[in-house]
């Protein structure tokens, strides 16, 4: 497949993602279009090792699989950045019993 | 058209249509859902890819856990299509024109770029599989490897900090 | 010793310099020292360059001490240029000066020392600003020196600047001077257009070259700057007003030296005028009519001090006239006489005043009792003044009446009228105040006599000169080549007499002239002598005399028609330029950016979505930019 594909598969969720964001006023929904966004990118990252490796197989057997374990690694980090967001989302709740993004805007002051 | 490229405009068309519906329901638990069914669609084109390690990691981190977990809060939160807060119409549809500059500025940049023609291998090629990946997780790459393991529980301790009832 | 001429302006300087700024600390009697110390050295320094003068071939010496402009093909040195002319008015600055210093140390004896010092630094610096004009030896030169004077001139009448009219009369001087020396630069610049050069050698001697257009206008100008020092029509409404300085001060600037700049400065380009005949013209005519207006209100004011200043303008305007019609000897001549019995004059009334401290004459008479040196010495220049022979006055202004009639006819008839008049005032303020019976309170007559020798010796001195002055310069219907100032003078004015000679009279026509002119005076002084000795005028002026007295109403003209619209045209300007364009501009601007950060203020809505739209669209500007450089 032409890389082409794949980049603007890739763009147009990143893209669907950056509208959500902008959007929402929930803050979980916003949170999971910036899951959304990510995953655009590991879709787009894994495309490109496979470009290489086609490009580069010849020499180098191994070529092209820094890609891949580049997605693996932002999949951990995704975890452990879901697992905070939403403690801290709880937390949210808790103090003001609304998850609306509104709320938060003692960045006024 | 080969089967290859089938599949691919398929898993595209649904993945993305998917994705707008993540963004437009009303209701969180319907998003959840529709986001599930993007990830399986990815988790699709990783297999088209033959990243194999990748399409299962993708389906039972990111389906399985994440979204059980959003799952959970949302559940726990009570949230419903009518305690939903609505933003001001204007800034949504500032939203929507951001997002879709965004997305022509991309499609602009990129349109003339030199890697038109590369083609990225579909169906075949080693290093998706589990044992090469395995091999360059702990050999060239041992090092962050072990530092995520650091990272992991830096992010239990802070969940259970955050989340204590004090 | 001429090369040594820069002495005589040091030491003013150097008492201006130690009087002005240890006025706190120096002592009365030290300040006076100072003060008159300063210019008998100057006096003594003339005194010496002037018998060096006197000597056979004496060539004019000029004295440069450094460079003042130098500019690409402008070259003006401060240079002191010593010659007859430069000379004779120096001894006259310095000798009447002196006289006058001497007399303020007692005149000024109430003031407190540290205005006592201030007067006295003023006055040593007006006879450095004077000394500069006559030594210059180039135009500009001599307008900083012109500058300085009426300067010193405005520090001076308003030396009791803590009376609001006097401060008003000293602004009204000095703005009437400066409307006058805007001719002055004007015809500086033009002088340097044509000739390139200001110095007194280079342009007189081009002058022959010029073209008479040219060398009209520039003397033209320089006439009008002429009659704002020395008080011609139209700008000689500041002099009467600045009798409210101390009348020393008025003795020695509005009588002896300062409105005599104007007379030195046409005396000096004399060969400029002589070859712009139109020019002369318009001197003759406004000096003399200045002469007979000055006279007809001298009539009628009551004021001792504004009788004399008014009868100043008035002999100014004769001194003009005899520039005019080319008698260059004679004008400078009368200045002489004129700074003797007009300094004479005003020191008298000044002890006058000293003792009475009254001014208005018809609250005085019969002080000939009381103070016999003054009244004598008065009535010795009453008949300087009135040009009774053998005095002074007579020599000089019959010098000038003859060079009259030799131009027009009409010149003298008019000059003797007004010398008719002349003789009529100054008698009329002689009998008014000395003779008669004293009209003033007994409080007055009881601490009245004759004022402290400081003041009387001075007035003897001048007395005698005002007597034997005259015989410098007699004519020749009574001794061959005996007018000795004419011989003097002869290497200053020679170009001029060569171009045009003052046109010779028979013996008999000029003995005529004089014999005219003096039965007239005669006349004059012996009525008023007559009438009012016996009955002074002691009303107010009635008829035409109110509009005598008031002036011709002439301060009241130039208020309506250049004061008020001057007054309006800034109310204007204030009101609606300053008030509505400029303020609101400037305040416009503050307004306009407070306006602005209450609104950018906005933009901090603490809300997180409004932040990443922000972001988002700063990102899709960004990458647009990139993409339009690469391109």
């Amino acid at each position: 497949m032409p890389i082409n594909y794949y980049i603007f598969l890739a763009v147009a969720l990143f893209c669907i993602g950056v509208a959500g964001v902008l959007t929402r006023r929930n803050a979980i929904i916003v949170f999971m279009c910036v899951e959304l966004m990510l995953n655009a990118v590991n879709l787009l990252l894994v495309a490109f090792s496979k470009m290489h490796h086609l490009a580069l197989a010849k020499n180098d057997l191994n070529a092209g699989i820094n890609g891949q374990i580049f997605v693996f690694f932002i999949m951990v980090v995704a975890a452990a950045e879901v697992s905070v967001g939403l403690a801290i989302i709880v937390m949210m709740y808790r103090n003001t019993h609304s998850v609306d993004v509104n709320f938060l805007n003692r960045l006024k002051h | 058209m080969g089967v290859t490229q089938i599949l691919f405009w398929v898993l595209s068309v649904v993945a993305i249509l998917s994705a707008i519906m993540v963004v437009v329901s009303k209701s969180p638990i319907h998003s959840v859902l529709w986001l599930i069914m993007v990830f399986f669609a990815i988790s699709g084109h990783y297999i088209l890819l033959n990243a194999q390690f990748l399409a299962i990691v993708n389906l039972i981190v990111y389906a399985g856990a994440i979204m059980v977990l959003f799952l959970f809060v949302i559940m726990l939160m009570n949230l419903n299509a009518d305690t939903e807060p609505q933003k001001n119409k204007w800034l949504k549809i500032a939203g929507v024109i951001a997002g879709g500059a965004l997305l022509l500025v991309f499609v602009g940049a990129l349109k003339n770029a030199d890697l038109k023609n590369q083609i990225a291998q579909v169906n075949n090629g080693d290093i998706g599989l589990i044992h090469n990946l395995g091999i360059a997780l702990f050999t060239d790459y041992v090092i962050p490897f072990e530092i995520s393991s650091v990272l992991f529980l830096s992010a239990m301790v802070g969940a259970v900090v955050i989340g204590k009832k004090d | 010793m001429s090369k040594l001429v820069y002495l005589v302006p040091l030491f003013p300087l150097m008492g201006f310099l130690i009087n002005g700024l240890f006025r706190k600390n120096l002592s009365k009697s030290l300040t006076g020292i100072i003060g008159c110390g300063t210019v008998l050295a100057s006096f003594i320094v003339s005194l010496l360059i002037f018998s060096e003068t006197r000597k056979e071939g004496f060539e004019t010496v000029v004295v440069k001490l450094f460079d003042f402009i130098n500019a690409d093909k402008l070259h003006i040195p401060f240079s002191f240029q010593v010659d007859q002319l430069s000379i004779l008015f120096l001894l006259i600055i310095t000798g009447v000066g002196f006289l006058i210093h001497v007399y303020s140390t007692s005149y000024m004896q109430d003031e407190e020392g540290e205005h006592f010092a201030r007067y006295f630094s003023y006055l040593n610096l007006f006879i450095f600003s004077m000394l500069i004009l006559v030594l210059g030896a180039n135009y500009v030169i001599m307008f900083i020196g012109w500058e300085g004077v009426g300067l010193c001139s405005y520090l001076l009448i308003g030396y009791w600047f803590k009376n609001i009219d006097y401060d008003n009369a000293a602004k009204k001087a000095f703005v009437m001077n400066r409307i006058g020396d805007l001719g002055f630069l004007i015809a500086l610049f033009w002088m340097i257009n044509t000739y390139g050069s200001v110095n007194f050698a280079e342009v007189f001697a081009k002058a022959p070259g010029t073209a008479i257009p040219i060398l009209t206008g520039i003397t033209l100008l320089l006439f009008v700057g002429a009659t704002g020092k020395s008080a011609q029509i139209p700008l000689y409404t500041w002099l009467p007003d600045a009798m409210a300085g101390p009348t020393p001060v008025s003795a020695l600037i509005h009588a002896a030296t300062m409105v005599t700049a104007g007379i030195y400065m046409i005396a000096r380009s004399n060969i400029l005028y002589t070859l712009a005949p139109i020019t002369q013209t318009v001197v003759a005519v406004i000096g003399l009519a200045t002469a007979f207006f000055a006279a007809t209100i001298a009539l009628k004011q009551n004021d001792i001090k504004k009788v004399l200043a008014y009868s100043t303008v008035s002999q100014l305007g004769y001194m003009f006239l005899g520039l005019g019609v080319g008698a260059y000897t004679g004008a400078v001549f009368h200045v002489m006489t004129h700074a003797f019995f007009k300094a004479l004059l005003f020191l008298g009334a000044g002890s006058v005043i000293h003792a009475l401290h009254e001014q208005d004459i018809r609250k005085m008479g019969g002080l000939k009792k009381f103070m016999p040196v003054t009244h004598f010495t008065f009535l010795l220049g009453c008949f300087a003044i009135a040009g009774i022979p053998p005095f002074s006055g007579f020599f000089s202004k019959d010098e000038i009446l003859a060079a009259a009639y030799a131009k027009n006819p009409i010149y003298f008839v008019v000059g003797l009228i007004t010398a008719l008049m002349t003789a009529f005032y100054m008698f009329r303020l002689y009998a008014t105040a000395f003779l008669g019976n004293f009209r003033g309170t007994s409080e007055q007559q009881h601490h009245l006599h004759e004022s402290p020798s400081a003041i009387t010796i001075p007035l003897i001195i001048l007395a005698i000169l005002a007597v034997v002055g005259g015989f410098a310069g007699i004519p020749d219907v009574f001794a061959k080549n005996a007018h000795l100032l004419h011989h003097f003078l002869s290497p200053v004015f020679e170009k001029s007499e060569r171009l045009k000679p003052v046109i010779e009279q028979s013996n008999s026509l000029e003995l005529t002239l004089m014999a005219v002119s003096v039965f007239v005076e005669l006349i004059g002084m012996l009525y008023a002598w007559n009438r009012f000795s016996k009955d002074p005028e002691l009303g107010e002026p009635q008829g035409f005399g109110t509009v005598l007295a008031n002036k011709w109403y002439v301060d009241e003209l130039y208020d309506t028609i250049i004061v008020r619209p001057i007054n309006a045209l800034g109310k204007f300007f204030n009101d609606v330029f300053e008030k509505s364009i400029v303020d609101g501009l400037v305040n416009g601007i503050g307004r306009t950016i407070q306006y602005g950060s209450r609104q950018l203020r906005l933009l901090q809505s603490g809300q997180v979505g409004a932040y990443v739209l922000m972001m988002v669209l700063g990102i899709v500007i960004l990458f647009v930019i990139q993409i339009i450089l690469k391109k």
